[in-house]
């Protein structure tokens, strides 16, 4: 159980970091694109997927009898 | 409800203030004015409503004593506040209720069977008065409590006085037969006594009454003799011209049938009298007799009664004879008076013509003168004209004189008719009498023959009745008899059968003693020779748990030790009884599989789990998002405590925070006390339990697996003990 704890967090931040990145992404592509280059859509972007992350992270940690599913591809 | 009431408060007190821009003196009066309406008009409400609750609760409690145990029971301090409120404890409430109860019956019953046992005492007084005087102290005065056994008493005294009464009735049962027989003897021979005296008594005045009635007839009849003689000699002295010496002796011989007569008609009335007296007395006593009620005398008062009568009717008749001859002699005396008269009154007439001439003329024929003759002569024929002058007077007043004489004659003869017609009235109806008499006398022998037998079926009825209830009582008393026989033999039996059984029994006793002895000695050997292989067993199992132990210490510092299939499995077979095999599949399965890890490895695990274990102390599911992760990091860090503390010998409530835990715990692992550590951790709540519970497992798994080797070898070891002999 202490190892799940400390995948967990491993997990969480992983996560965390590629939706911050994802949001940050796809804010500048809009500032970019559509908002002439203002600075609140990056924010905005990044914020969204700093809380995505931040809520997945909690949510994981509610639930600890939650069994994560993968999926396994078998080469046939 | 209070918290939105404040906020309630709060908007309103926020309104009112925004809508007048106050002085903040003003608003704090704003504030507190509206506040103060608003919370004491909250405080208001409340106190009514705790108020009433109390007060219905008080009421209530009042009412019904079980709802007052059940307050007292729940709320804590409120038998203080009933116990001022109300008065004493629900205890002493039941019982004046139920002594009410009690006492609102017995006035009720009280009320009814008073009039009872008073009737029934008044009544059994005057049954006791009436009866006799100790009953009389029976009668019991009416209790006021139990009144039941007043009740029962009158009962009693009721059933007492029946008794009684029945008891004063024995007197008038059935006297005993000697007794009547006595009495009937005894009456008979009263009867027979006053027979006697009442027959000797009649016989008595009977043969005297008849021996003064025959004298009165024969007295009576001698009269009658005499009266007719003297009548028939007067008649013949009166009519027969004889001459006078006959004449004179004719005169002599009448002058002494005269006396006769007389003395004859004086004879017979005094025994007339006697016999009529006689004949009273006769009557009185047959009327005495009468009188006494003797049945069997009747036939001789009968008797008596009908002699009386003949008597009677002799006399009588006698009596009348002697009447109508009396009568016949006056008529002829009367005829002869006349005569005498005539005869009288000539001779003075002669004497008076003839003053010489004597009496007797007759004979003086030559003796007379012719004057005398003449005169004679002139004198006859003055008497012949004066005697023919009252011939034709009386030739012509003889038809009155007929008639007068006929009148008299018929007054005479209804006299005489009247006396005879009573007299045979009397006799006739003593003749009835008499008849009527004998009839009865016959129809009561009838009668009696009758009864005689009648009485005479119904004593032959009562021998057969009681010949069959005499044949009934042999029955039974045979049956009884015969009962009585065979229980006798039976209990003859018993005993024998009793005796035959005990001999019995004792030879079986010793051949039993024998045999168990016999037993006891084959027993003792075969013990001895079981005794020597569960040695042998005990030390096998001792051996197999010996490898068992030794399997366990095959842990390494991180691997656990090698699966403890094989050893359990000897442990298993060199049991041989439930205890030790219920031990050896008590090890759990994850040992006998996968081997269990030693204590040190999970000391060493334990130290890195503390650490984790304090870095998530805050979290549990209420308390689980990231900011709480983070503020338990920050706790872990900044929180300081002992590496190892002694834990108490009991937990309190300050104990059980996670971090003193922690500190207990390991302090037992370091003294190798891996039980109580684990049961320390096991206090361990939310995420940091979650992160022991690994370890938790663990250290249960060998807990478990180390007691039940410990149990088996100490079992081992006690076998092994108890088979091993003594010197």
């Amino acid at each position: 159980m202490a190892d799940e704890y400390g995948r967990k967090w491993d997990r969480c931040l992983a996560d965390t970091a590629v939706k911050t990145a994802t949001g940050l992404g796809v804010g500048i592509v809009l500032s970019v694109l559509l908002f002439k280059r203002r600075m609140w859509p990056v924010s905005f972007g990044s914020g969204l997927g700093l809380g995505m992350g931040y809520s997945n992270c909690q949510h994981d940690f509610r639930s600890p009898y939650l069994i994560h599913g993968h999926t396994v591809k078998v080469n046939a | 409800m209070l918290g939105v009431c404040l906020r309630g408060a709060h908007a309103t007190v926020r309104k009112n203030c925004v809508r007048s821009p106050l002085t903040p003196l003003q608003s704090y009066r704003c504030y507190s004015t509206s506040r103060s309406s608003g919370a004491s008009r909250v405080v208001a409400l409340g106190l009514v409503t705790v108020g009433g609750g109390v007060g219905g609760t008080l009421l209530y409690s009042k009412w019904d004593p079980k709802f007052r145990a059940a307050v007292e029971k729940n709320v804590p301090y409120s038998d203080w506040l009933l116990g001022l409120a109300l008065g004493p404890a629900p205890e002493d409430a039941r019982l004046p209720v139920r002594k009410q109860v009690e006492l609102n019956q017995p006035p009720s019953m009280l009320d009814k069977p008073k009039t009872d046992p008073k009737a029934k005492s008044q009544k059994s007084v005057k049954e006791a008065a009436e009866a006799s005087g100790p009953e009389s102290s029976l009668v019991p005065p009416p209790p006021a409590q139990s009144i039941q056994d007043e009740c029962k008493e009158c009962h009693k005294h009721a059933d007492v006085s029946e008794t009684a009464a029945v008891a004063s009735a024995e007197p008038l049962k059935e006297r005993p037969v000697d007794e009547v027989t006595a009495r009937l003897v005894q009456q008979d021979q009263e009867e027979e006594k006053l027979l006697a005296s009442l027959s000797s008594r009649l016989e008595d005045s009977l043969a005297s009454s008849a021996k003064a009635t025959l004298q009165a007839i024969g007295a009576q009849e001698v009269a009658l003799q005499a009266v007719t003689q003297h009548t028939r000699k007067l008649k013949d002295a009166m009519e027969a011209e004889a001459p006078s010496d006959e004449k004179s002796t004719q005169w002599k011989e009448l002058e002494a049938a005269l006396a006769e007569r007389t003395a004859a008609v004086k004879d017979a009335t005094t025994t007339l009298s006697k016999a009529n007296e006689a004949l009273e007395g006769l009557k009185s006593v047959i009327n005495q007799a009468k009188g006494q009620k003797v049945a069997a005398a009747r036939p001789l008062i009968l008797a008596a009664e009908e002699n009386l009568h003949q008597m009677v009717v002799d006399l009588d008749k006698v009596v009348s004879k002697v009447r109508s001859a009396e009568s016949e002699a006056k008529v002829v005396s009367q005829y002869t008076e006349l005569v005498n008269e005539a005869k009288q009154q000539f001779q003075r007439e002669v004497s008076s013509l003839t003053p010489e001439i004597q009496a007797n003329w007759k004979g003086l024929t030559g003796k007379l003168s012719v004057d005398d003759l003449n005169a004679l002569i002139a004198h006859a024929h003055r008497r012949i004209d004066q005697l023919n002058r009252e011939l034709a007077e009386q030739r012509v007043r003889e038809q009155i004189h007929i008639e007068a004489a006929l009148e008299q004659q018929k007054v005479e003869d209804h006299k005489v008719l009247d006396a005879a017609v009573t007299t045979a009235m009397g006799h006739v109806k003593e003749e009835a009498r008499l008849n009527l008499e004998q009839k009865l006398a016959e129809l009561r022998e009838v009668m009696e023959a009758e009864m005689r037998t009648q009485l005479r079926r119904q004593a032959a009825a009562h021998t057969d009745h009681v010949r069959d209830v005499l044949k009934v009582q042999e029955q039974e008393l045979r049956a009884e008899a015969e009962q009585v026989l065979n229980s006798k033999i039976l209990d003859q039996e018993t005993r024998y059968r009793q005796l035959t059984q005990e001999q019995l029994d004792n030879f079986t006793l010793d051949m039993n003693a024998a045999y168990a002895r016999l037993k006891g000695i084959e027993e003792a050997i075969d013990s001895h020779a079981v005794a020597e292989e569960t040695a042998r067993e005990a030390h096998q199992l001792w051996l197999s748990v010996e490898a068992l132990s030794y399997a366990l210490k095959s842990a390494g510092a991180d691997s656990p030790s090698m699966p403890l299939e094989d050893a359990a499995e000897a442990v298993r077979a060199s049991c041989h009884d439930d205890f030790c095999s219920a031990l050896a599949s008590a090890l759990p399965q994850e040992s006998l599989q996968r081997g269990v890890y030693s204590e040190a490895s999970l000391r060493a695990r334990f130290n890195a789990l503390r650490s984790l274990a304090r870095r998530v102390a805050l979290i549990d599911e209420s308390r689980n998002s990231l900011y709480q992760y983070f503020l338990s990091y920050l706790q872990a860090a900044l929180l300081f405590e002992d590496q190892q503390e002694a834990p108490p010998s009991q937990l309190s409530g300050a104990d059980l925070d996670p971090f003193k835990l922690l500190s207990y715990a390991s302090y037992c692992l370091e003294h190798g006390d891996l039980e109580l550590a684990a049961k320390l951790v096991n206090q361990l709540r939310g995420e940091a339990r979650r992160v022991v519970e690994d370890w938790l497992t663990e250290a249960r798994l060998t807990l478990e697996t180390r007691q039940v080797v410990s149990l088996l070898s100490a079992y081992a070891n006690a076998a092994g003990l108890g088979t091993t002999q003594a010197p």
